[in-house]
């Protein structure tokens, strides 16, 4: 038996044992930074450094549950939202959520971004049994719910992704040559990894060259004509915005005209398509789990109107074709529903325990027929995409909802 | 115009230090001490950590003073010498199981052998073209670390998870305050043997570097010796601090190890005063406090008021923390008169 689960086994007596002796006095139950007026909600954002664009997601959040309270709170307490900046350096991460637990008592810590910051304290919330929900990050480590009964992940994982496009090509085109470009860090390898592993033994025939870049590289011009000269038929590309632009550009500049899946990470019409030009983007397949703001299939759809809304009225400043925005938007919606769930039991563990048990909720954010699922085994909440093709100045969902369920 | 003439032609980079104004005196410093070693009693686990990673910190400053108030030679390549220093300990304790404080030493000579090593170009190299070689490093090494050669020993981009050693003997402290303590200890023992190397003979030979090379070459010293030996030294204390660092953090990742550590520490030094050790800590507080102040103030505007606040340090104490303890002993000088 390891320590850790150990560890849950005396939390679970104690707490247990602290639930039959303080049952008979009293239906409310805290932790630290749950009262009966507030809940402390704990947020590390790089709100500088190299990863600062994202930081829009926590100013979104601190946005909407400036909404939640100014609509009477959750069961009549109002959120308190402390979110930090780490920069997205590691070190600077732990020292922040040590001020989170430690010094501010908040009850939990939630959607801190990336993979090294959570990475770095991941040890150090499960041992403290403070909840690490909903990591704003879609490596696939998340799901462990067994070693790291404490961290949740959100959003679908990488290499669920990437097995979802395998499994449609080995599908659609069983004899394609395939050339894959890939950004040199830990979240281009979870795309790789995942992508090799839906060919299977295939994988080797198949792809005929794995092209890496560095995020430092002004442009990947060249790494698209490599992948050119291969005379690949199909192109993989695990890129971030500003190089998926460049790629389609680049594509269609030399006349490469291979069947092209685009990352979820760059299905961004406002942010990749455009700049790129339309003309150069049509035909692309993607996946998407949040609807895209910037298409106007959505135009008369309820959840956006609210999405819309909220914006209006609490975040003007924001961007709104950003798809930070969006992705900070549902989550804190997630968030709201887990604490809702929990009701005066605001305990650390209550608030675990309800994460690990959402069935089936939608949200306005989430495409039609996506929902978010969890249990005590799965600590996946969003696992489902849909495909999708570009076409004119929007994206056309396409096929059925696809689950790519992938444990850490 | 040969290379002789553009050298004294140049205008010395560092204001020459006397070596008697680089230290404390001992009852100020026995006053630091003791607030230091008493202060974890009364305050959080989260303080202690903080103050441990100050110490940490001071520790990495302290090391680009010897280099750059001692022998006069810039460094923003720290940062490459504190992951060496970091990973080397991370290495030791999670793939071979090595007690954490032996791998201290082991860190301190790998970095030490490393800057020698690194202090050969910097013969040829001095002022800002020094720097620019040494910035060279600092940003490639959070990309050597994620090398796929390495990845085994490094974990690549995931990086390593440390364990926190618990208080040996069953000593009753939490783990940071055992780490605290044993982090004191360390950085006193280094600090003191900072100030004896600066008074010693080799100290002595970095000073005459700094301040006239050709002079310091006439009067015998050896200038590539001492220079590199410099430099190794600066590395080695830095790696010392980031086995440290990694130990405290529980773990190392090439993102906590870019170009923007390297800056802060030399804006440390800065801050803390050009030469004057006993400033590394006051620099040290600086860049650890300074940005969650900013933070506190704006939270999107947070570098703008960093830079605000630096800026004000600079033009109103432009010699650092050394300027204001000068300041304060010549008012206490005239207070003891009256």
């Amino acid at each position: 038996m390891s320590t850790i689960k150990k560890l849950a086994v005396v939390s679970t007596a104690l707490g247990l044992l602290a639930a039959t002796s303080t049952g008979a006095l009293a239906q409310k139950k805290y932790d630290p930074g749950a009262s009966d007026t507030e809940i402390k909600i704990g947020n590390i954002m790089p709100y500088s450094g190299p990863a600062s664009a994202y930081g829009v997601i926590g100013k979104t959040e601190e946005a909407y549950f400036k909404k939640v309270n100014a609509e009477g709170g959750i069961n009549g307490r109002k959120i308190n939202f402390i979110s930090y900046d780490d920069g997205y350096s590691p070190p600077k991460t732990v020292e922040q959520a040590r001020k989170l637990v430690e010094s501010d008592e908040a009850l939990i810590v939630f959607n801190p971004l990336g993979t090294p910051p959570n990475t770095a304290i991941q040890k150090y919330l499960n041992s403290k049994k403070v909840p690490q929900l909903f990591v704003a990050t879609g490596a696939t480590k998340w799901n462990d719910p067994k070693n790291f009964p404490w961290t949740m992940g959100w959003q679908p994982n990488y290499q669920s992704e990437t097995i979802i496009y395998a499994k449609y090509i080995l599908q659609n085109f069983p004899n394609a040559k395939i050339g894959v470009l890939y950004q040199n860090d830990d979240y281009g390898k979870d795309y790789l990894k995942g992508f090799k592993d839906g060919l299977g033994a295939k994988a080797a025939s198949m792809i005929v060259l794995e092209e890496s870049y560095e995020v430092s590289e002004p442009t990947i011009d060249s790494h698209i004509v490599k992948l050119k000269s291969t005379g690949a038929d199909v192109f993989i590309n695990i890129t971030t915005p500003k190089f998926a632009a460049q790629a389609i550009k680049k594509n269609a500049e030399i006349g490469w005209k291979p069947t092209h899946f685009l990352n979820n990470v760059s299905a961004s019409i406002g942010a990749v398509m455009k700049p790129a030009g339309f003309e150069a983007s049509q035909g692309i397949i993607s996946s998407a789990y949040l609807k895209d703001t910037s298409d106007p299939q959505w135009k008369d759809d309820a959840g956006m109107k609210a999405f819309d809304e909220f914006l209006t009225k609490y975040y003007p400043e924001g961007n709104r074709i950003d798809g930070s925005v969006m992705f900070g938007y549902t989550v804190a919606q997630g968030l709201v529903h887990v604490l809702k769930a929990c009701g005066d039991d605001l305990t650390r563990e209550n608030v675990m325990k309800q994460a690990a048990n959402i069935k089936g909720l939608e949200l306005g954010g989430l495409l039609p027929g996506i929902k978010v699922n969890t249990s005590p085994t799965d600590f996946a909440p969003i696992s489902q995409v849909q495909l999708q093709k570009f076409k004119g100045e929007a994206w056309e969902l396409f096929g059925e909802i696809l689950s790519g369920d992938v444990g850490g | 115009m040969s290379a002789a003439e553009e050298v004294v032609t140049e205008a010395p980079a560092i204001e020459a230090v006397p070596k008697r104004a680089m230290t404390l005196g001992l009852g100020t410093s026995l006053v630091v001490l003791a607030a230091l070693a008493i202060a974890p009693l009364f305050v959080k686990n989260f303080i202690i950590f903080q103050m441990t990673m100050l110490l940490i910190y001071a520790l990495a400053v302290l090391a680009l003073n010897i280099l750059t108030g001692g022998s006069g030679q810039f460094s923003l390549g720290q940062s490459a010498f504190y992951a060496v220093g970091a990973y080397t300990s991370a290495i030791l304790m999670e793939h071979f199981g090595m007690n954490y404080a032996l791998t201290l030493p082991i860190a301190g000579v790998i970095c030490f052998a490393f800057g020698f090593v690194f202090g050969q170009p910097a013969l040829r190299l001095s002022g800002v073209y020094l720097a620019l070689a040494t910035f060279a490093l600092a940003v490639a090494m959070p990309q050597l670390l994620k090398l796929g050669f390495f990845e085994h020993w490094t974990g690549g981009v995931q990086g390593l998870v440390v364990t926190k050693p618990d208080a040996p003997f069953g000593l009753p402290m939490s783990q940071d305050m055992w780490l605290y303590y044993f982090t004191l200890v360390i950085a006193i023992g280094i600090y003191i043997a900072s100030i004896n190397l600066l008074r010693s003979r080799s100290g002595r030979a970095f000073m005459a570097i700094r301040d006239n090379e050709i002079a310091a070459s006439a009067m015998g010293v050896d200038v590539a010796l001492y220079k590199t030996l410099a430099f190794g030294v600066s590395a080695g204390i830095t790696g010392v601090a980031g086995g440290l660092g990694a130990i405290a953090v529980q773990f190392v990742a090439p993102d906590g190890y870019t170009i923007t550590l390297a800056i802060s520490l030399f804006l440390g030094m800065v801050v803390g005063g050009v030469g004057w050790l006993p400033g590394s800590i006051v620099g040290s507080a600086f860049i650890i406090f300074v940005p969650n102040i900013a933070e506190g103030i704006s939270k999107g505007l947070s570098g703008a008021v960093f830079g605000v606040l630096l800026f004000l340090v600079i033009f109103l104490v432009p010699h650092g923390a050394r300027q204001v303890a000068m300041v304060a002993q010549q008012m206490l000088g005239k207070l003891k008169k009256n």
